[in-house]
């Protein structure tokens, strides 16, 4: 019937990937440009605005960076979670609980200096992310309740109860009614590296991503998580903890996360409000998938796509383009590498089938 | 007032508040059972609230937008199914994915909308049964659409247990290899679990637009995909049981609502994580409960093409 039929290449696609997954990504820009036109906009010069807003000047290319910081660690984290298997759909709660719990070290030790305050609100953070991540580890292991779900749920409740502290307990009386917490002293707030808009939080990412590179590369932990990622059942035939890296890894997961939402709320915001909540939790899952798990692909990754994000500020401001139109594109872009993958593992080959 | 007048209308918006969640569920739970994985039910109920709220006002028919909240369901499923059972991708990915474009479709597309009203669908007392006192205004005194979902359950129900088709479908979920063997087209029936269960998920949407809210604000879905997902866990792939755990949530998000009407103290922030606490409570005991019930053998697991 067919005049080809499918085969699996014994080897995946090696340089030749990247060609197939920018052809994924120009399909998903043509679809994209496409909804552009139904809404009577020219898609050309809405590209055109999108590239501009993104990369187009030294300002542009800050705020990228400084989106891409958040993203990165959270990506990170998800990644280190994905690689076991273990589907931790849950980075923008931790990434909320994170936040809280550096607020709550700023509320409570607010007399410290930076060179104490921050590394306890570092801490803080963690913990609240990394607890954020260790009741869904919980669940799956003791009750078996699968953690896509719970994770999930556990976002919803984050965020409702970060917005249960900023309209009630923690909100400041002198804000004329606006949920957020004061500003942060200055002894809570990370600073820009010199001459740029970009704060240190940058070389935290440098940190945990080397870290992250040599931890799977090199140690004997890191290659044990990564093969019980490939086969759980080959992992308990070579007796790995596999509950123990389970439990590792959601607590990696949600630590990077909380760091983030920490970064975001010293960093960028200097104080707690609902508005910390953009969705860096989810844009982490797709910039993970993207990047193939791979610390430094991440770090790419999470660059473009904070671009798309900053890009679609632009095309709201000039073309009245609803801000939905970069989720449409993340969506959009996942779903056709997701597909285009295809081509790196099999290919056709001319014969009948079977 | 007695504590029967309190119940009744309680129970009454359970049955209203639960019925979109039922549609979802057992779409999830048709997909599911032909061993396909779709997390995008949350994406596709919101495309499908909006397609359907489009269609009634451009039509000013609700029963065309009931339709076509179903057919843009079922075509964002086609999605799903097109990368997952098409092209070999990670299932829970995809359906992720699915739920970010879902969400950013309806937003995109609906930001001029928000605020406006379409024609929907208001209650219609059914012929004699709703003279039953109690039930009678508990399951009777609705929509045609909630009147519409009482006869899917059954129908799946019979569908799975007595067709030939039904089994079939079944087979493909549990041991595709088998039925593959037996000579059954497996990504066909894999296409079939992936279209009729987004459908209906986008009919469950459609409900949110044209029946429960009658206007079209952001957001309107608000995690009853995901609380449909957690469902689907509950009735243990189950049509029958999927309707006790819809009514069940509807039961919750109609008693929160009431709760905050009081003006109670509880702030409502804490209010509204009650569904969301609640799903992982309910998924954590039947997944603790059921250890020997089971999901379909291959489910999110893809068919190797070459083989």
């Amino acid at each position: 019937m067919h005049a080809f039929r499918i085969v699996k290449r014994q080897e995946p696609l090696g340089w030749a990937s990247c060609l197939v997954i920018s052809g994924a990504v120009v399909f998903a820009l043509g679809v994209s440009a496409t909804l552009l036109m139904i809404q009577g906009k020219s898609p050309l010069s809405g590209l055109t605005l999108l590239f501009q807003g993104a990369f187009g000047s030294r300002y542009a290319w800050e705020d990228c960076i400084v989106k891409a910081i958040p993203i990165y660690l959270c990506s990170l984290g998800v990644a280190i979670a994905f690689r076991l298997q273990i589907w931790n759909i849950g980075a923008e709660g931790q990434f909320a609980l994170g936040a809280v719990g550096a607020t709550w070290m700023v509320y409570h030790f607010s007399f410290l200096p930076a060179i104490l305050l921050i590394p306890l609100m570092m801490t803080g953070a963690f913990a609240a992310g990394a607890f954020w991540g260790l009741i869904p580890a919980f669940l799956k292991l003791r009750m078996r309740a699968n953690e896509i779900i719970v994770t999930l749920m556990m976002n919803y409740i984050a965020i409702f109860f970060l917005d249960y502290l900023v309209y009630g307990r923690w909100k400041d009386p002198a804000s004329f009614g606006f949920p957020m917490t004061p500003t942060f002293p200055e002894s809570a707030v990370i600073g820009k590296i010199a001459g740029t808009g970009v704060n240190w939080g940058l070389l935290l990412c440098l940190v945990c991503g080397v870290l992250v590179w040599i931890f799977f590369r090199y140690t004997r932990l890191g290659f044990e998580l990564k093969a019980s990622g490939e086969s759980i059942q080959a992992a308990r035939y070579a007796r790995l903890p596999y509950e123990n890296l389970v439990v590792l890894v959601m607590v990696l997961s949600g630590g990077l996360a909380g760091w983030a939402g920490f970064l975001e709320a010293s960093a960028t915001l200097n104080r707690l409000q609902p508005s910390i909540m953009a969705g860096y939790g989810y844009t982490a899952i797709v910039v993970a998938w993207l990047a193939r798990l791979n610390p430094l692909y991440i770090g790419i990754a999470a660059v473009l796509l904070a671009g798309l994000r900053v890009g679609v500020e632009n095309l709201q401001l000039e073309l009245q383009v609803p801000a939905a139109f970069g989720e449409i594109m993340e969506g959009m872009i996942l779903l056709t590498v997701l597909a285009a993958s295809f081509f790196i593992y099999y290919r056709f080959k001319p014969g009948r089938r079977g | 007032m007695s504590w029967w007048d309190m119940l009744v209308p309680l129970l009454a918006a359970a049955v209203q508040s639960g019925t979109p969640i039922l549609y979802a569920t057992l779409g999830e739970i048709f997909t599911e059972r032909s061993g396909v994985l779709n997390l995008g039910v949350e994406g596709m109920m919101i495309v499908g609230a909006f397609a359907a709220f489009l269609t009634a006002k451009w039509t000013g028919s609700p029963v065309l937008g009931f339709l076509a909240g179903g057919c843009f369901g079922a075509a964002l499923g086609a999605v799903h199914g097109l990368v997952c059972i098409g092209f070999n991708g990670n299932q829970v990915v995809s359906g992720l994915a699915l739920t970010i474009l879902g969400i950013g479709l309806a937003d995109y597309m609906g930001t001029p909308f928000i605020g406006q009203s379409a024609p929907g669908f208001d209650p219609v007392p059914f012929p004699v049964l709703s003279d039953i006192p109690g039930a009678g205004v508990v399951l009777f005194h609705h929509d045609l659409l909630v009147y519409f979902s009482y006869g899917i359950p059954v129908v799946m129900w019979f569908f799975f247990r007595y067709t030939r088709w039904g089994l079939r479908l079944r087979s493909v979920g549990e041991y595709p290899h088998a039925a593959a063997a037996a000579g059954l087209n497996v990504s066909r029936f894999r296409w079939a679990g992936v279209l009729v269960g987004g459908f209906l998920s986008g009919l469950g949407g459609a409900y949110l637009s044209l029946a429960y809210t009658h206007l079209w604000t952001s957001g309107l879905t608000a995690g009853r995909g995901w609380i449909a997902v957690a469902l689907v866990i509950f009735a243990f792939w189950h049509p029958g049981r999927a309707v006790v755990g819809a009514y069940f949530f509807g039961g919750v998000m109609a008693f929160q609502f009431r709760l905050q009407a009081t003006g109670t103290h509880i702030p409502s922030s804490l209010l509204l994580m009650l569904p969301y606490a609640l799903t992982i409570l309910v998924l954590v005991f039947s997944s603790w409960r059921g250890r020997d019930q089971r999901a379909p053998a291959q489910l999110g697991v893809n068919v190797e093409p070459s083989e």
